[in-house]
């Protein structure tokens, strides 16, 4: 997984990308794509402004509370299902349907539960991310060599042990990437929910850019919203790529 | 040297359908424990329909009887007429599309170049901010809503089918070329149906995906088929009807999915059909 | 060190060699690693020839550039006197991972090479039950390779590589996959589809027992680089009891004499 050793090259086609954007915008054929060089000046106006600040801070907030339900109720409830074959039958085909079900038809029962505000969002945030984590972590403690469970009991480890000195850890690659891709379903969650709910942070700014034609300022909050998206994504796999000297070790 | 492009097919999806490692299929699954896990749903619905959690939460009895209410005096089939139109049209051509192009960045440098990394962007990128742009450019039309179907099922399948030509078996590689395979019949006889089974993972997560894509079409660019079903009954709090909705475009997703499941074993994979 | 001829028991009149794969000055490097220097070596038409060496000798290497599937450096190889560069239809390959396509039938894969050339599928289909059949593997035709053990796989392998009619069967490692009982079944049907089928067989193996068993001519390769260190003709019969071979005295003798020439490139 050199990752980063291939991506930077192949990466640079961005760039390519960036310019026929700019050459397109200027040529001004479509009046919604204003060249690049003005949405990254829109873009560098917009973080100054109050409302982006309040609104980014709003965001921000429901997505990492979501995003830590999901990992802390996640978690466990994947452990479970791997360790337990009756809970594993029972909640299998209900993770299942969830983590390929079209979620955003939730959303407006969502915002009849939890009201139009930022409960909404970490709502959907949380029911966005929760169960690829939970399938992964099943999946990295089905994982887990038999005998090193035995080594463990055969050593004398308690219970509690058993769980926090070797399934965690012996799971940690596969929760990790669960982790990685529901971080990228999170940020799916906020957008979509805050789309819906329409009067909330990103949400707002997109249906009030929108409104008046602020095709600049549109497109910048769409590519912060992306850079931080794939900034998020590119931590979670550097800290991936750190425990995944021994996800081959393992077997 | 591959750049190695993750897509969730590796590790999500629908993992006790697909087998897993457990190699399992959902048919040799205990019924009974599949059918007690249904009914636990229901009840723990019910009785939270019951206390009740919210004014807003009926019981699962009240949602069945609105569900089969609005079966019975067709509003349902009028709205799944609308509502498959642009998720159909617009799967398919992504379908076609997404092959083709992933096919293409597979065997060709210059392509993986140059649309792969837009791809990968797409793929972890909440694309459906994009939505509100697209009813700008198509109106509010059956273009724009498959536009926005094909917007959120193409890059998986891209992905997918190009990650799946790029890792294709070297050995049958070598083989055909040493039976005298031309470069057409290495690329017909060998990469696809060597790629398929991965290709046809793509194009379940893009089935996955454009149901996600027509729901937000319908609820955020003008409410039609099941987007205009939710948003009428949430309008005039007949709560039971909305959830009922939604709970059919989650089970008609689900049942789309497994038959697809099913479809793929019986095609493409005679190694997982059973004995 | 120079190639030498070393011939085990009594030598019958020595004929001029018409060998079928000529090659000439062959030399390979992947990057520093030098893996094969100056081969000259010749084929004789209709026998199995085995290339036999430690790990790192550039036998597998040779014989892909024999099938032309690796390029080499320098030198050539001739086969029927034609240079040749890439794989051609007088040569077939077995692999070593028998590169069987998971998704085919036998009869799909052992006809794979002539669906390949265009060969109308009755008649090809017919080719192929024919070496099915001759492999040992008849009423498996409509099998998928994932429900055949290891030594029935390479069977496919090898029927792939027969029903293209190929002059010259190259076969790399083609038992290393396949488990111990299964091998010694599969190399005693070697030696008796090597007396019905009048082909060369260039078989390339670490096995010393192998080689011996199997080979009217074993090329012993030296690693790093990989050169022709010693070229043997056993002279075993092997017209009666296939079993009878492994208590032959020229059998034990030469497999002893091998091993006492590799051992020093053992570490």
């Amino acid at each position: 997984m050199t990752m980063l050793g291939h991506r930077v090259p192949m990466m640079a086609s961005l760039l390519v990308w960036c310019v026929v954007w700019e050459i397109v915008g200027r040529l001004d054929l479509i009046f919604l794509l204003p060249p690049f060089s003005a949405v990254l000046a829109a873009a560098v106006d917009l973080v100054q402004t109050a409302s982006w600040q309040s609104a980014t801070i709003t965001t921000l907030r429901a997505f990492f509370f979501g995003m830590a339900l999901a990992i802390v109720a996640g978690i466990p409830l994947g452990i479970l299902m791997g360790r337990s074959k009756i809970a594993d039958d029972l909640l299998g085909m209900w993770v299942n349907i969830f983590s390929s079900a079209p979620l955003s038809a939730i959303v407006p029962v969502l915002m009849i539960l939890f009201g139009f505000g930022e409960k909404t969002i970490v709502a959907a945030v949380f029911l966005f991310a929760i169960w690829i984590i939970v399938l992964d972590t099943r999946a990295g403690v089905r994982h887990i060599s038999p005998s090193l469970i035995e080594m463990a009991l055969s050593y004398g480890a308690s219970r509690t042990a058993l769980y926090t000195k070797i399934i965690l850890w012996a799971a940690l690659p596969e929760i990790l990437a669960g982790i990685r891709l529901g971080l990228i379903r999170g940020v799916k969650g906020v957008v979509i929910g805050q789309l819906l709910v329409a009067i909330v942070g990103y949400g707002a700014l997109f249906e009030t850019f929108s409104r008046n034609f602020l095709m600049a300022e549109f497109w910048a909050l769409t590519i912060i919203l992306f850079g931080f998206a794939l900034v998020v994504a590119e931590l979670i796999e550097r800290a991936e790529a750190k425990v995944e000297y021994y996800a081959g070790a393992r077997q | 040297m591959a750049t190695i492009v993750r897509t969730e097919s590796e590790a999500g999806g629908l993992a006790p359908f697909a087998g897993g490692h457990a190699a399992r299929g959902w048919r040799d699954q205990p019924v009974m424990l599949r059918l007690l896990s249904v009914v636990l749903f229901a009840a723990i619905w019910e009785i939270a329909g019951r206390i009740p959690v919210s004014f807003a939460f009926p019981t699962f009895f009240d949602t069945m009887v609105a569900f089969f209410g609005l079966l019975a005096d067709g509003s349902m089939a009028k709205a799944y007429l609308s509502t498959l139109q642009p998720l159909v049209l617009g799967v398919v051509l992504s379908a076609f599309l997404g092959v083709g192009l992933g096919t293409l960045c597979g065997l060709w440098r210059t392509g993986e170049w140059l649309l792969i990394p837009m791809f990968i962007v797409l793929q972890a990128a909440p694309v459906a901010a994009f939505i509100p742009m697209v009813t700008f450019i198509y109106g509010i039309g059956m273009t724009a809503k498959t536009l926005a179907v094909m917007i959120l099922a193409l890059p998986v399948i891209v992905l997918n089918t190009y990650k799946a030509v790029r890792n294709v078996n070297e050995s049958l590689l070598v083989m055909c070329r040493s039976f005298l395979g031309t470069r057409w019949q290495t690329v017909a006889k060998i990469i696809l149906p060597d790629a398929s089974p991965v290709i046809f993972a793509g194009l379940r997560l893009g089935v996955a995906a454009g149901f996600v894509g027509v729901v937000l079409a319908e609820l955020l660019i003008t409410p039609t088929g099941i987007g205009d079903l939710i948003t009428f009954h949430r309008s005039r709090a007949d709560y039971a009807e909305m959830y009922a909705t939604i709970g059919s475009i989650i089970a008609l997703s689900t049942l789309t999915l497994v038959f697809l499941q099913w479809v793929e074993v019986r095609v493409f994979r005679p190694e997982k059909r059973g004995a | 060190m120079r190639a030498s001829v070393v011939r085990n028991g009594p030598t019958s009149v020595i004929e001029p060699i018409d060998s079928i794969v000529k090659v000439r000055g062959i030399s390979k490097a992947y990057g520093n690693v030098e893996a094969l220097r100056g081969i000259d070596l010749d084929f004789p038409r209709g026998k199995l020839t085995s290339l036999l060496g430690p790990s790192g000798c550039g036998k597998t290497t040779l014989l892909k550039i024999i099938a032309g599937l690796i390029d080499a450096d320098a030198g050539t190889v001739a086969v029927e006197g034609k240079t040749v560069t890439r794989p051609g239809p007088e040569r077939a390959f077995v692999f070593q991972d028998f590169a069987l396509m998971p998704w085919a039938t036998v009869i799909r894969n052992v006809a794979f090479g002539l669906e390949l050339r265009g060969t109308r599928k009755a008649e090809r289909e017919d080719i192929a039950r024919h070496y099915i059949a001759e492999v040992g593997l008849a009423s498996f035709e409509d099998k998928y390779p994932h429900e055949l053990s290891g030594g029935m796989r390479q069977r496919v392998g090898l029927a792939r590589a027969l029903s293209v009619k190929a002059d010259v069967l190259l076969l790399d490692e083609p038992f290393s996959a396949v488990d111990e009982q299964n091998r010694r079944k599969f190399q005693e049907d070697l030696i008796r589809l090597r007396t019905n089928q009048n082909k060369t067989f260039i078989f390339v193996t670490h096995s010393i027992e192998e080689a011996v068993y199997i080979s009217d001519r074993i090329v012993l390769l030296s690693p790093r680089p990989g050169r022709i260190s010693q070229i043997i003709e056993p002279d075993i019969d092997r017209s009666g009891d296939p079993e009878r071979i492994h208590r032959d005295k020229h059998y034990l003798d030469t497999v002893d004499e091998i091993w006492r020439g590799l051992k020093r490139y053992v570490e």
